[in-house]
This record gives structure tokens, C-alpha cells and sequence, in this order.
């Protein structure tokens, strides 16, 4: 029971705290619960079956690795745009920041199409890597381009704030006893990054992994080639599979529930070196 | 004596030079960042509006004027204009409660309003078709008051309502958090009622934060696609957002009217991204003064 409620004057935690509760079970947790409950119609065979076939197996190693490719690409670069955004100042600025939500902004379907089209052969960006001899759309390179996209927010949104943070007399110290400016850089400022540099990689690598919109039109969705997880389950809805789809989404909701709790525990992590500071 | 004047004078370029970078690394850097972002953000976005005019602007608008395109706006709206009001009611009830009073598993109760987050699109679009579909749990309930959910309008408004559910909530948790609860307590002392205190000094002070999740929220609402995707069934002019629209478009070869929709769908985006620079624009004047 509430602790303070006895002593506060403030009104209304009954009536909010009531429909919180309540708004809470009927949108999200009962939706949420109905998936384990027809996943544990399956029997324990039956769900390991379902979830380890080779075409599922498949889909899960695409996705997990255009995943992870697109989120370390989201490393680098993400590191590169904070730190110019936060750092320098020059024309245009606030628009490069500006736009850096686009891709949270922009529905993910319009997104696909649009990437599809630019790395289609005959596109903007796929004829000239046609010549090279590079296929991009409709294949697991098109995927991890797609996943970049809707990724490339995460890296940059969760760096600035710490680089803004970071107090300029660190550096002028660490300069001030002999260190070079890379020095200073490599083991004064980026070392204090690291926690949010990791929880920023792993929002983008989590976003990925749950990707549909952006990455169905590119994908090819080739059964065994270009078929991310997610629409694996959508086929198998499709098919009136609605067991062996929920057992695959179950699998894929304690993966990134996993990968959630551990981005928690990271920015814990960062607050505490914050403050220590 | 002139050998004395170089160190004078060398001193805030060694300053400067130790807390930033050499010019050249500069240009690159900044050079790098824009190219990354032009490559990834700008053309993408330019070739959805070369491909929508591709045949023209006669043929652009008769894509937009199509009855389908046009009962795919209408149905966009609908669900935005149900779906936002409800999570803004909730944001502002969970943040009440969670940001002004003390309570044991306050920190779980937080994790579980992020849950939506964590979850891919395409499940939360699922467990509606688990609940209110034919096999489901409450399917043959929903049946026999002649309820239809899934494959119709209110499965639409239930899985946008589900992907949209923590936008303003994160909002306004740790800004009203930071608040504190002087303020209001201060109010409730003076005399003021429950009324008075929510409109005269909360709402007030988390108006720009309630603006944000708003924006972001409704962006969100008119441009999910794959929840929708798999509750709608895709029947034309029945259950096509203006994504779906996009989509059916796309599949069907007819890429210039599939890209005008989707126009309209990233001038959705850019009005976002400005409406969402100018509230953070004001809400730092707001507090800077």
C-alpha cells in the first residue's frame, strides 16, 4: 500500500493509480498473456519442434546477424554525427539534428518501399553497386542497409546527452599533464561513452531484431535466404499456424524482453557513473 | 627580443589544439557524419517525391484523390484520433500516480508501461488475432454480439492503441518527476480544489511534454504498419490505413500512386520532426526563463 498516501494532500491516486491498472491489464497485459497461453497448447515437444525447424532456425541467424551488422554500423557512425552534432559548430547544424529522427518519424512501410526502389538494380544507388558486381535489394546486405535506417537514430539520441554532460576541465586536465589531444580522447573521453555508447547499440540492435516495415519489401523473403523472423510468423499466421506462430513470437518476446532488462540495467550503470563523477 | 613574442602568442593555440581537434579532422568528421546522413536520410526521402511525380503532378493528385486512397485517409485519422486521446488520458493518469506519490513496485509498474516498446510490431498486431480471432479466446464471444475485431476497424484501433501506449506516459514520468510535488501541495494548502490545482499548476507545467508524446504518439498512430498489417486483413476501402494503402499499391506494380501516398505519409514525417524541433526549441526557452 502507498507509504506517503497517508500523509499527502494531494488528491486522485485512487481514481489514477485505478485506471493505470486497469487501462494497463486490458491493452497490454492480457493481449500479452493470451501469446504464452497458446504457445503452452503446443506441449513442451511440440513448441521445441515448432520453434527449432530449419526454416525458423534459419530466419532467426539472418536476423539476429543483419541485426547486429546494422547496429555496429549505427555504432560507428552514431559516434561520428553525436560527436560533430555535439561538439562543432557549423552551418546547418540544427537540420543535421533535426533529422536525425526521420527514421523514427517516417512509417516504416514508406521507408521500405523507398530503400527498395534506391537499391533496386535499375536504382539510384543499386545500378552503381550492380556495376561492382554488388546485389543490395533482395538480398541479407538490402536486410542490414534497411535495419541501418531504422536504427541509425538509437546510437546518436542516447550519445549526445552524455557528451553534453561531459566536463571540458577532464580534457583540459588530461592535456594540461603532457596527454596528446587522440590521448585525451581515446582514454579520457570515449572511455566515459562506453555504457551509453553500449545501450545505444543495443536499442538499435533490439529495434532491428522486432523490424517488419522497413524490411519486408527489401528482403526478397526467400524461405531459407532472405526470411526475417518476423515474417515468418506473419506466413505462418497466413496459414492458420497460429501455434507454431506464437511459439516462434514467444521466443523472439523473451529474446528482446532479455535484451530490454539488460539496456536497463546499462543505464543504471551510466547514471551511476554520472553521478559519481 | 622578437624570440620572446612566439610563445605569447602560441600559448591559446596550444589551449585550443588540446581540448579539440586539428581542423583537418574536423572536416573529416563532419564530413563523414554528412555524407552517413545524406546517404541514409536525405536520399531516401528525395526519391519518394522524384518517384511520386515521376508521371507528372495531374497523376500525383489522382492518386491522393482515389476514393481508396481517400477511405484509407479517413481511416488513418480514425484510428489516430481514437487511438492518441486514450494514450494521453492514461499518460497523464500513470504519470499522476506514479511521478506525485510513493508506492511499492513503482519501478516494475514503469518497466511493464515500456513493454509495448519491446515488442515486435507484427506480435502486437498477433495478439488480437489471438484474443478476438475465430480460434481465439474471446473470438466466439465477440462472435455472438455480433462483434467483429479482427480483419475490421476496432482490431485497427486496438493494435495502434497497443504500439502507441507508452509515448506520452515516458513523457511525462520524469518530467513530472523532476516537478516534485511543492507546487501542488502548495495549491492543495492555499485551498485550491483537485480541479483548480491540475489545471492552474500541473497542467501548466507539463505542457510541452505533453505536446512531445502527442506529436510522437500520433506519428506513430498514422504510420504503424506492421501491427495493422496483420489485424487488417487487407480489405480495400474497409481496413487500409494509408500505409496498408501503400503497401497493396506497391504489390500491385503501381509504384508512382504507391509513392504519392507514401508523400503524403514523409510530408507526415518532416511536419512531425519540425512540430517536434519547435517544442523542444520552447520548452528550453521556457525554462531558461
Amino acid at each position: 500500500m502507498p507509504l506517503r498516501k497517508a500523509h499527502s494532500v494531494l488528491p486522485g491516486f485512487g481514481l489514477a493509480m485505478g485506471f493505470t491498472l486497469l487501462y494497463l491489464s486490458l491493452v497490454v497485459l492480457i493481449p500479452l498473456s493470451t501469446l504464452f497461453w497458446k504457445s503452452a497448447s503446443l506441449g513442451p515437444a511440440g513448441f521445441w519442434q515448432a520453434v527449432t525447424s530449419p526454416r525458423v532456425v534459419a530466419s532467426y541467424k539472418l536476423t539476429f546477424g543483419a541485426s547486429l551488422v546494422a547496429a555496429a554500423i549505427n555504432g560507428a557512425f552514431g559516434l561520428v554525427v553525436a560527436w560533430v552534432l555535439v561538439r562543432y559548430r557549423f552551418r546547418g547544424r540544427r537540420l543535421m539534428d533535426a533529422l536525425v529522427d526521420f527514421p523514427f518519424a517516417l512509417p516504416t512501410a514508406v521507408a521500405g518501399i523507398a530503400l527498395t526502389t534506391l537499391y533496386a538494380p535499375n536504382g539510384w544507388l543499386g545500378a552503381p553497386l550492380a556495376k561492382l558486381g554488388i546485389k543490395a535489394a533482395f538480398t541479407p546486405l538490402g536486410i542490414t542497409l534497411a535495419l541501418t535506417f531504422i536504427g541509425l537514430p538509437f546510437v546518436v539520441r542516447t550519445l549526445q546527452p552524455v557528451l553534453e554532460s561531459l566536463d571540458p576541465e577532464v580534457e583540459e586536465a588530461a592535456a594540461s599533464l603532457g596527454a596528446s589531444r587522440l590521448q585525451t580522447v581515446f582514454r579520457v573521453v570515449l572511455p566515459a561513452l562506453v555504457p551509453a555508447w553500449i545501450t545505444g547499440f543495443a536499442l538499435a540492435f533490439a529495434r532491428a531484431l522486432g523490424e517488419y516495415g522497413s524490411v519486408v519489401f527489401i528482403a526478397g523473403n526467400m524461405p531459407m535466404k532472405t526470411e526475417i523472423t518476423s515474417l515468418l510468423i506473419i506466413t505462418k499466421l497466413e496459414q492458420y499456424d497460429y501455434a507454431g506462430a506464437t511459439a516462434i513470437a514467444a521466443v523472439t518476446l523473451v529474446a528482446s524482453f532479455l535484451l530490454l532488462l539488460a539496456i536497463n540495467r546499462l543505464q543504471s550503470w551510466s547514471a551511476r557513473l554520472g553521478s559519481a563523477e | 627580443m622578437a624570440a620572446t613574442a612566439p610563445p605569447l602568442r602560441s600559448r591559446p593555440q596550444t589551449a585550443a589544439r588540446a581540448t579539440s581537434e586539428p581542423l583537418p579532422v574536423k572536416v573529416l568528421l563532419t564530413g563523414t557524419a554528412t555524407g552517413f546522413l545524406v546517404l541514409f536520410l536525405l536520399v531516401p526521402l528525395a526519391a519518394v517525391f522524384q518517384q511520386a511525380f515521376e508521371k507528372g503532378a495531374a497523376a500525383y493528385f489522382a492518386a491522393l484523390r482515389e476514393p481508396m486512397a481517400l477511405s484509407a485517409l479517413k481511416l488513418t485519422l480514425l484510428t489516430a484520433g481514437v487511438a492518441v486521446p486514450l494514450n494521453l488520458l492514461f499518460g497523464v493518469a500513470a504519470a499522476w500516480a506514479i511521478a506525485k506519490f510513493d508506492f511499492p513496485g513503482k519501478n516494475a509498474l514503469i518497466t511493464l508501461i515500456d513493454l509495448p516498446f519491446g515488442v515486435s510490431p507484427v506480435i502486437s498486431g498477433m495478439v488480437f488475432i489471438l484474443l478476438f480471432g475465430r480460434q481465439g479466446v474471446l473470438g466466439p464471444w465477440a462472435e455472438a454480439l455480433g462483434l467483429k475485431v479482427v480483419f475490421a476497424v476496432p482490431g485497427l484501433i486496438l493494435a495502434t492503441v497497443f504500439v502507441t501506449f507508452p509515448f506520452v506516459a515516458r513523457e511525462l514520468i520524469p518530467l513530472m518527476q523532476a516537478e516534485g510535488t511543492e507546487e501542488e501541495e502548495a495549491a492543495r494548502l492555499l485551498g485550491a480544489s483537485g480541479g483548480q490545482m491540475f489545471w492552474r499548476i500541473t497542467l501548466p507545467n507539463i505542457k510541452w511534454g505533453l505536446l512531445y508524446g502527442v506529436i510522437l504518439c500520433n506519428a506513430r498512430a498514422m504510420g504503424e504498419f506492421g501491427a495493422v498489417s496483420v489485424v487488417s486483413g487487407h480489405i480495400r476501402g474497409k481496413t487500409n490505413t494509408l500505409p496498408l494503402h501503400v503497401e497493396i499499391l506497391y504489390n500491385e506494380y503501381n509504384f508512382q500512386a504507391a509513392f504519392a501516398v507514401a508523400s503524403l505519409l514523409a510530408f507526415l514525417a518532416l511536419v512531425t520532426l519540425v512540430a517536434k524541433a519547435a517544442v523542444e526549441w520552447r520548452s528550453e526557452e521556457a525554462n531558461v526563463h
